[in-house]
């Protein structure tokens, strides 16, 4: 057997090749956030500055956009995290008449393209005379949202042992108390990851919010039409940025909380 | 003085699994009482009901002459040892113990002190602050132990406790177990598939098969006089005889002979050997006696003869037990 440190040289090169293919444009696109050039992007910037960052604290339409998707992947994440632990402990837990039917028709929508989610829902609101609002937007994000936590919820459930309910009701606790002291404590880390990971999700989605959108801009669209325009091009990067932070650190927390506890809790085989 | 617990035509049926079908029981205040029966038999299911998690589908259930359809779990007065211990992972040692408290809503410096007792109780003093993944089997049969004391039930049910152990260290819990239940003079009801188990330990022993109980009485009146065959061959192979062969009876009914009440006889009947298996304390003998197949086991110090070789045998007729059923 040979060791790591002893990979053949095409091996390397196609490694760092890869993470540069991957990684550049994610570099290129903070770059330019410090170009003095707002026009075009020119290769190699002619200057670099701070102002950017000024000029787009001070632009009043990203805040608004920025407000709306921090509201909606808020507001789609707590539904998705009641919905989805709910559902999950339903298919864990018990056997029921179409268990296994449910368990794939929750994970359908993540599979479904997005612009199908999209068209779907938006005949689904004109039938229904529903006009585009926040909450429509947030409908259409909670369908991937929900599934998202229920993945994470469900494989939790399934490694904590029934026994430990057992345990708690045979203690003396209610159903109340056993969910606070025995059942939440031991599925919070998966929660908590699929909650970031559902976050990060909403916050950055498109397609599904073209459609459920109406004329409202969430932070993602905002930068779609801010491409078009001409002027101030580095307030787009900035933002694009922003988003960076707020969607990889979820989904770096989430990777974590869920790497360790490969054992089943409460048993021990 | 009221039972701990009474069955009355008790079934648990799953759809056309009748786990438990028809039992009638009652356990007596203070009594260590044992289930046996291989798995599958119904014994857990037993147990189960007794705790609260399965409700009959048929009879009645009392607990101290209390009716106890539809009372949940945490209502009830009994405390649970499971097969795993099913210890809080999430919490220590002492948070474990004094879970039961806590629920009830003990203040924190009352349930602590509680909880040092118990453990004292089950000898783990000062393990409190260790998770109970830092401890051995035989540590976490302790605090499940004391955890399910901690609430000062009435009846404690212990489910296969002792099967994750090693050998030595069961015979030792059996051993305090015993006197634990003997010091706090509390209802012990343990189920388990080794019958020396239940045996050595138990005031009274139901023996459980596909459902039903087949005998219940004293470790002794088990072995001595096995009522059915299931029961003469489970606890302690039994050989089962025709009665006439057995020399007791009449013909048609079953007779239950102990392999180590078979003797050698130079006066007696002449038998093949088709096996001999030297165990150290006793030499194991497989004989054919009149086309039926038969084990002894003679004591060591005697000379056996060899495979293939003739025996003659004897017993005690007083030792033969003649079965009043024969299934």
């Amino acid at each position: 057997m040979h060791s790591d440190n002893r990979s053949p040289l095409g091996l390397k090169l196609a490694a760092f090749g890869g993470l540069v293919f991957l990684l550049a444009p994610i570099a290129l696109i903070f770059l330019y956030a410090f170009s003095t050039e707002e026009k075009s992007f020119q290769w190699p910037p002619p200057g670099y500055t701070l102002k950017w960052i000024g000029v787009t604290l001070g632009r009043k339409d990203v805040w608004e956009a920025m407000a709306l998707s921090v509201k909606v992947a808020a507001i789609s994440t707590s539904l998705a995290l009641i919905l989805g632990t709910l559902t999950a402990a339903a298919v864990a837990r018990s056997k029921f008449f179409g268990r296994e039917t449910i368990s794939l028709l929750v994970i359908l929508p993540i599979a479904l393209p997005g612009i199908i989610t999209g068209i779907s829902l938006r005949s689904a609101f004109s039938l229904l005379d529903i006009p585009f609002s926040t909450w429509t937007i947030v409908l259409g994000h909670a369908t991937f949202c929900i599934v998202i936590v229920y993945n994470n919820a469900v494989a939790r459930f399934r490694r904590t042992s029934g026994a430990l309910i057992d345990a708690a009701m045979d203690l003396g606790a209610d159903g109340v108390q056993t969910f606070r002291l025995v059942i939440l404590p031991n599925i919070a880390t998966a929660l908590l990851a699929g909650g970031m990971l559902a976050f990060a999700l909403s916050f950055d989605e498109v397609i599904v919010t073209t459609f459920t959108a109406g004329n409202q801009t969430t932070l993602p669209i905002w930068m779609l039409e801010e491409l078009v325009r001409p002027r101030q091009r580095p307030v787009t990067n900035v933002v694009a940025m922003a988003v960076v932070l707020v969607t990889v650190l979820p989904i770096l927390a989430a990777y974590y909380l869920t790497k360790d506890g490969e054992h089943t809790a409460g048993s021990d085989k | 003085m009221t039972d701990a617990v009474t069955f009355q035509g008790v079934s648990r049926h799953f759809g056309s699994v009748k786990a438990v079908d028809e039992v009638d029981l009652s356990i007596r205040d203070g009594e260590f009482f044992a289930m046996l029966g291989p798995s599958g038999s119904g014994k857990t299911t037993c147990l189960r009901l007794i705790a609260g998690f399965e409700q009959p589908t048929a009879g009645h259930i009392a607990i101290f002459g209390e009716r106890a359809e539809g009372v949940p779990p945490y209502l009830r007065n009994v405390n649970t040892v499971f097969q795993n211990y099913a210890l809080f992972p999430h919490m220590n040692v002492r948070e474990n113990v004094a879970f039961g408290l806590r629920v009830k809503g003990v203040g924190k410096a009352e349930r602590s002190r509680a909880a040092e007792e118990a453990l004292e109780l089950v000898e783990l003093s000062g393990y409190g602050d260790r998770r109970a993944g830092e401890l051995s089997g035989g540590q976490r049969q302790r605090v499940a132990l004391a955890r399910a004391l901690i609430n000062k039930p009435r009846v404690v049910l212990l489910d296969e406790p002792l099967g994750a152990l090693d050998l030595k260290l069961r015979e030792q819990m059996q051993e305090e177990l015993r006197k634990l239940q003997l010091a706090l003079g509390l209802t012990f009801v343990f189920v388990t598939h080794d019958q020396d188990e239940a045996l050595s330990m138990a005031d009274r022993v139901a023996v459980f098969a596909e459902g039903k109980i087949q005998q219940i009485g004293t470790s002794e009146e088990i072995y001595r006089c096995p009522n059915t065959r299931f029961v003469a061959d489970f606890v302690g192979s039994s050989n089962v005889l025709p009665a006439d062969l057995a020399g007791v009876g009449d013909v048609g009914q079953w007779a239950s002979l102990r392999p180590e009440d078979v003797v050698l006889d130079p006066a007696g009947r002449e038998a093949t050997v088709t096996g001999r298996f030297f165990h150290g304390r006793v030499t194991k003998l497989s004989l054919i006696l009149a086309g039926q197949s038969l084990t002894a086991l003679i004591p060591a110090r005697e000379d056996t003869p060899d495979v293939g070789e003739a025996a003659r045998i004897s017993w005690d007729p007083a030792r033969v037990h003649l079965m009043e059923r024969e299934a």
